[in-house]
């Protein structure tokens, strides 16, 4: 495993690191629609399953910001079109899954993107309070879809929340082509 | 209410510190507009929501779920180099095949409907995937391309709802024509080239 330097979505909010890391979240696409798909699952899988993932996501996000800090090194950041591919096609297929697999699913998630935030915020010089900023617009994030998701009662609210991931998982798919193709 | 001021919000924050986010807001407006500027496109993907409206439930939604996704995978073929021969003359057909759909109002079985559908999918997603201006973000564009064809989507179920007037299945059937004999004219175009 090397050092990359990723394509950061860096802002500057001046209102502090804290802000700068809410800021990087809510424009950094490769960041931002795994997390709104794994919200959509966590709401579809019940008001257990989203509290769970409420807390286990920024939880892990942190653990894995904080090693990226540390370390300095995380996956290439084209590895985040799997977090596309798998999260929005579990939305899309809408099939029920083991509670256990939706927190490992959550935790993988937290640890692959926390750490590769945990190496931008560095990057950025926003620290540890960028990345707390950063866990904290995920909780406020995953709380509101999820309570959105798990709310719906009509069956065609849950099928455009399934026509969601499967968007989600078709941007993953030409992502993955962008990345793989050397392009974008 | 929340998402124009989650849009307001976003667009009124400080520009982007780092590198390439010059491209960002512009390949995600080069994705929103893409489908929308090929009329053979368009008046496919208003056809799959007019026939997935028509054919009612599970149709209305598998049709427009299983588009994208496989759309999607022949806009990755295209970016990985892979050559689709006959791709413009696929995309005519699309027009002209899922026109007939609509104007017959056909109720094939849903399998044979999604894999028709999955298909055309595929020459549209290989014609569009590679047409990423220079210096623009692949996944902002991708973003906005895979937005605005569910967009064209909706809109065809919202044409396709007009079925629940006494006149909506004529007019549906009407509108199926014209498509058709627009997809006519795309494919002798592509054949002619």
């Amino acid at each position: 495993m090397i050092s990359l330097r990723f394509p950061a979505h860096l802002v500057s909010t001046g209102f502090g690191p804290a802000a700068d890391g809410v800021g990087h979240v809510l424009v950094t696409p490769e960041d931002l629609l795994p997390v709104i798909a794994l919200a959509l699952l966590a709401g579809l899988g019940g008001k257990s399953y989203g509290r769970r993932v409420l807390f286990t996501l920024p939880a892990s996000w942190l653990v894995g910001g904080l090693l990226g800090m540390a370390l300095g090194w995380a996956l290439p950041f084209a590895a985040t079109a799997f977090s596309f591919l798998v999260l929005g096609g579990l939305v899309a297929t809408d099939r029920p899954f083991d509670e256990r697999l939706g927190t490992a699913l959550a935790v993988a998630l937290g640890v692959m993107h926390g750490q590769m935030s945990g190496v931008e915020m560095v990057g950025a010089g926003l620290g540890v309070n960028g990345l707390l900023g950063a866990v904290g617009a995920l909780f406020v994030l995953v709380s509101l879809i999820t309570g959105l998701v798990v709310s719906l009662s009509r069956d065609w609210t849950r099928i455009a929340v399934r026509v969601a991931g499967s968007w989600i998982l078709a941007i993953g798919l030409l992502y993955l082509g962008w990345t793989l193709g050397g392009s974008g | 209410m929340f998402a124009v001021a989650a849009i307001v919000g976003l667009a009124t924050l400080p520009m982007p510190l780092a590198a390439h986010e010059g491209g960002s807001v512009a390949g995600l407006l080069s994705g929103l507009y893409h489908p929308v500027s090929g009329l053979d496109h368009v008046l496919a993907m208003v056809a799959v929501g007019i026939w997935g409206a028509q054919l009612g439930a599970p149709a209305i939604w598998v049709l427009p779920i299983t588009f994208p996704v496989v759309m999607a995978s022949g806009g990755m073929v295209a970016l990985l180099g892979v050559g689709l021969p006959g791709t413009e003359v696929g995309i005519g057909l699309s027009a002209l095949l899922l026109g007939a759909m609509v104007a017959l109002e056909r109720r094939p079985d849903l399998w044979i409907a999604a894999a028709l559908v999955g298909f055309f999918a595929v020459f549209h997603g290989y014609a569009h995937g590679t047409e990423l201006p220079e210096g623009q973000s692949g996944l902002l564009y991708s973003i906005g391309f895979v937005v605005a064809t569910g967009g064209l989507h909706a809109a065809g179920i919202g044409l396709g709802e007009v079925r629940r007037w006494p006149w909506g299945g004529s007019a549906l059937r009407l509108a199926g024509t014209g498509i058709a004999l627009a997809g006519v004219w795309f494919t002798w175009g592509a054949l002619m080239r």
